[in-house]
């Protein structure tokens, strides 16, 4: 079977979606309908590349070219797929949790919603298939004027304010990535994605080298959320909870992570990011961003914030394990990235059903929810612990190998790091439990569970996250095609 | 043969047309639209026709009456004009289109001076872009230049008095520019742009050559509105009518830039141009100094017409910068910047012009979140050109900067490439405020509800111009790799 045309027909077919999603604004079942196919579609033409990913193939497709000999081009390789399928499956279920959602918090403007966040799915899954840059680039702001409509979608001067910083911030990110990549355009002459870099035989002086990667480093860290420049992430909280569920703990901030994947795997090379000592400028960060965000989480009281101070920290962590530049670090890292987004998503699904249940979104006002709220407070719980690094929830398993990875690099710092930030998480997410759990609850008489629409997607998700755990290769061979990939990049591009 | 006398045609097609005008205006004066679309519509068919010729067979040299330079007077249709002739003529043909409205309503009664006007402003325009010599180029320059301050002077109270400022600063404009050419015939002997070409090596650090190009440089300087000679503009372009605006705004200061590109690439070439002292990089720090005051000044205007006028005045600075980077990616990007501005400064002005027409004003404080529903295309297509603007991807805009960037990183000219990254941030400062104001509620007066206006779409005749070239803006975005190869053979290198 030809599979040439599949990547682009995944990048496309939410955004033909938009269509009769805006034609059915007046009839809200039929809108949310083609929401629901476009997703099952994306997901089931994802699938179809699997198989090759897995075997280590790639599946390329170059349309017209953006500027002289560089081509508007998608490639499907292991790592794309990877994410694709992350981001496209968990997109199945954030559609039906947010058409619970925003009929059950009465949201307005639920079109401009909807057909915004197909076209983020787009643009995500079009990160994920970019072949080079400038494709890269071109996904990559498409993403953010998409998110925009989703960040103020409440029109309230704090969401106004949030979309302002977010525009500042991705804005300018988007500028430098568009100088950093002339830049290696015009050092080595190419920009497309090759495993082991581009730089091959390119000697460039060490301030060149430094300046292209902190160039690049502004570019991808803003939506990675390292620090400083994540302030735009909390800002972000005002938008709807299935916005901060799946674009704010998935497709956003792990194309940024991706980012980070792609330049430093993919652009650089891991062993010109060895030879210029560049991964130690990314560890240090990482680092420090892993331990600041976990105290600042201690800090907030509102749930959706800590939820994004907590995802800061953690987007560092799979930063942190493509810095050590180790295989089973990168293991370790890729693997977070699918760790997280399953137990992040299923806290954020929680935080929207507690406030479009119980309308309470500060975590002092919490106490003993989880009479009313046994299913949501229970995968929140799965959730938490599991970021927490507790076995055997996925995210145990995923601080393992980053764990390992940097024993494998003879680095011990990142050990302890990883260790006091597992204590913080556990410092910040237990009293949320303790509260919901063990403290007696106020005029909590006559509410239920959220609609079935939201607590379905929410326990599955929580599911998933044990499943994952348990059984790492259960789906789709998840952990099998994050040591092939990083395997590739240790052997200039050979498996 | 018709091909050898394109250049010509497209001249005589803006005469015949600016006296057709008058004569069927006269006499029934709602005529005065139509013809002067026929005409946009004949001269910008021609140019079209030209410029794929020039490109697949080479440019033409016209010789006015059979008489060869140096006795006679040539046009020089190259890739360069062709190009420039294209791009000023297709655009001016929409906004033609589509003032018909605007025009009935903010000068009734004047259809027919206007028209006619207009089209002797185009000869200009195109005498200029085609001419081979270079007090021929003055002639038509002041062509331009004369309909231009009647054109402006047309529109609201104070139009005239900036008509008036800009009669003064123009002029001296044209007179410095006229006193290079004359240092320049002294010392070469000729007024043809490639007779002189050729002997300008021979006077390589003449003091004479060197002051001509000052000369020249600041004389066109304030035709293209270069900062800081820049100060004219802003009031004009605001004043003038809404239909006057769209007309001269996109193309006026494109064609002073063509003067700009012809004399420091072209006659002089950039190595005499750069012999005494680096006036090319000393250009180039205005453009960026235009860049950014541009920018920022229009993010303290509110009166949107005002917002574009300052706008235009960054947006000349990229096409200048490009220009004086001499090298083909920087080449490419400002000519690309050429094509991409004329259309989006087009589209963004006669769209202010429907708003005046709707609302009676443009005043951007006061746009609501009404207007979205009232004018959903509209808005749809300002979208688009802002978006452009601001420079993202896949729109026109992106690339011209991609390939100006490239530009900068070839000359390892850091500063410039800051400028234009800082500047597509200030950029999105002044769309993005307008966007927020007309797709959300006002949270700062407490608006509850949506509005609820109803739907009031402008008429066809305008809708239609501006959404062919908002469209055109992601047409092109995704065709420019063959425009910047074409643009990239022009390069004289």
């Amino acid at each position: 079977m030809d599979l040439s045309f599949v990547p682009l027909l995944a990048v496309l077919v939410s955004l033909v979606a938009v269509v009769p999603i805006l034609l059915s604004s007046s009839k809200p079942n039929l809108r949310e309908f083609w929401t629901i196919l476009a997703a099952a579609i994306k997901f089931g033409l994802v699938l179809l590349l699997l198989p090759g990913a897995l075997e280590g193939e790639s599946v390329e497709l170059h349309l017209v070219d953006l500027a002289p000999g560089l081509p508007l081009a998608l490639k499907a390789d292991p790592l794309g797929v990877f994410f694709a399928v992350i981001a496209s499956g968990l997109w199945i279920f954030t559609s039906f949790y947010s058409i619970g959602y925003v009929r059950g918090a009465g949201e307005h403007k639920q079109t401009r919603y909807f057909a915004s966040f197909a076209v983020c799915l787009s643009a995500t899954i079009g990160i994920a298939f970019s072949a080079n840059l400038l494709t890269f680039i071109l996904f990559y702001e498409m993403l953010t004027v998409a998110t925009y409509p989703l960040v103020i979608h409440n029109e309230k001067k704090e969401a106004v304010d949030a979309g302002r910083k977010y525009l500042a911030f991705t804005l300018t990110a988007g500028l430098l990535l568009v100088a950093a990549s002339a830049l290696v355009y015009h050092y080595t002459g190419t920009i497309e994605f090759t495993p082991g870099g581009v730089f091959d035989g390119v000697e460039l002086p060490h301030t060149a080298m430094l300046v292209l990667f902190i160039l690049f480093l502004g570019a991808v860290g803003v939506k990675a959320g390292i620090m400083p420049i994540h302030g735009w992430l909390p800002a972000a909280m005002a938008a709807p909870t299935p916005v901060s569920a799946l674009l704010h703990a998935v497709a956003v901030v792990k194309s940024g992570v991706f980012a980070v994947l792609r330049v430093v795997g993919y652009v650089f090379g891991t062993d010109v990011m060895g030879d210029y000592n560049l991964n130690d400028i990314l560890i240090i960060l990482a680092g420090t961003t892993i331990i600041l965000a976990s105290l600042i989480a201690f800090n907030q009281d509102n749930l959706k914030r800590r939820l994004a101070y907590s995802t800061v920290g953690h987007l560092s962590y799979i930063v942190l394990g493509i810095a050590l530049l180790t295989p089973i670090g990168m293991t370790g890292g890729i693997m977070h990235i699918a760790a997280h987004a399953t137990m992040k998503i299923t806290l954020f699904f929680c935080a929207g059903a507690i406030y479009v249940n119980l309308h309470r979104t500060e975590i002092s006002n919490l106490n003993g929810i989880a009479k009313v709220m046994p299913w949501t407070m229970g995968s929140f719980a799965i959730g938490s612990m599991g970021l927490a690094g507790i076995p055997p929830i996925n995210g145990f398993f995923s601080k393992w190998n980053l764990a390992l990875g940097s024993l494998e690099g003879d680095m011990i710092i990142p050990v302890i790091v990883l260790v006091v930030s597992g204590l913080l998480n556990v410092g910040y997410f237990f009293p949320i439990l303790y509260r919901a759990y063990f403290k007696p609850g106020e005029g909590l008489e006559k509410y239920g569970e959220a609609s079935p629409l939201m607590v379905v997607p929410i326990v599955i998700t929580a599911a998933l996250s044990v499943l994952f755990g348990l059984f790492p290769n259960l789906f789709f061979n998840f952990f099998d095609l994050a040591v092939d990939i990083s395997s590739t990049l240790f052997n200039n591009g050979s498996p | 043969m018709i091909e050898s006398h394109l250049p010509a045609y497209i001249a005589l097609t803006f005469v015949l047309f600016s006296v057709l005008i008058p004569a069927f205006g006269l006499w029934r004066s709602e005529l005065s639209h139509p013809i002067a679309v026929l005409g946009g519509g004949i001269a910008a068919g021609f140019s079209l026709f030209g410029f794929i010729d020039v490109i697949n067979d080479g440019s033409i040299r016209y010789f006015f009456g059979g008489w060869e330079p140096p006795v006679g007077i040539e046009f020089v249709y190259d890739g360069l004009s062709a190009f420039f002739v294209l791009v000023i003529n297709a655009v001016a043909f929409f906004v033609l289109i589509h003032s018909h409205h605007i025009s009935k309503r903010e000068f009734p009664g004047k259809e027919m001076p206007y028209y006619s006007l207009a089209m002797l402003m185009m000869l200009g325009f195109n005498g200029m872009i085609m001419t081979g010599d270079l007090f021929n180029l003055y002639v038509f320059l002041e062509i331009a230049s004369l309909a231009g301050y009647a054109l402006i002077a047309i529109g609201d109270r104070p139009a005239p008095y900036a008509a008036f400022r800009y009669l003064i600063i123009g002029t001296a404009g044209g007179t410095l520019y006229l006193l290079g050419v004359g240092f320049m015939y002294t010392v070469t002997g000729t007024l043809n742009i490639i007779d002189m070409a050729a002997m300008l090596p021979m006077l390589y650090e003449s003091n004479a050559v060197f002051a001509a190009l000052i000369l020249m440089i600041v004389g066109i300087g304030v035709k293209a509105a270069l900062f800081p000679m820049h100060g004219w503009l802003p009031d004009s372009y605001t004043y003038a009518s809404s239909s006057s605006t769209a007309l001269i705004a996109p193309i006026g200061t494109k064609v002073a830039a063509y003067i700009l590109f012809r004399i420091i690439l072209w006659l002089f070439g950039i190595e005499i141009t750069d012999a005494v002292a680096p006036i090319s990089y000393f250009v180039g720090v205005l453009a960026c100094i235009g860049i950014l005051y541009g920018s920022i000044m229009a993010i303290a205007q509110s009166e949107m017409k005002r917002m574009l006028a300052y706008s235009s005045i960054s947006q000349i600075g990229y096409i200048i910068m490009g220009l004086s980077l001499a090298n083909p990616w920087g080449f490419a990007g400002a000519l690309l910047h050429v094509l991409n501005h004329a259309i989006m400064k087009a589209c963004l002005f006669m769209i202010s012009g429907q708003l005046r027409l709707k609302e009676g004003h443009s005043d951007i404080s006061r746009f609501d979140d009404g207007y979205r529903k009232k004018y959903p295309w509209t808005m749809t297509y300002f979208t688009i050109a802002a978006i452009s603007m601001i420079g993202l991807p896949p729109l026109a805009g992106f690339f011209s900067k991609w390939y100006l960037a490239l530009g900068t990183i070839d000359n390892s000219n850091w500063l410039f490439l800051a400028v234009i990254l800082i500047s597509s941030l200030l950029n999105a400062v002044y769309f993005f405020r307008v966007l927020e104001k007309v797709y959300m509620m006002d949270p700062s007066k407490g608006q509850k509800e949506p509005t609820d206006a109803k739907r009031d779409e402008a008429s066809a005749s305008m809708l239609w111009p501006t959404g062919i070239l908002a469209l055109s803006l992601i047409v092109i975005g995704f065709a420019n790799a063959v425009i910047v190869g074409v643009l990239l053979d022009i390069f004289p290198m």
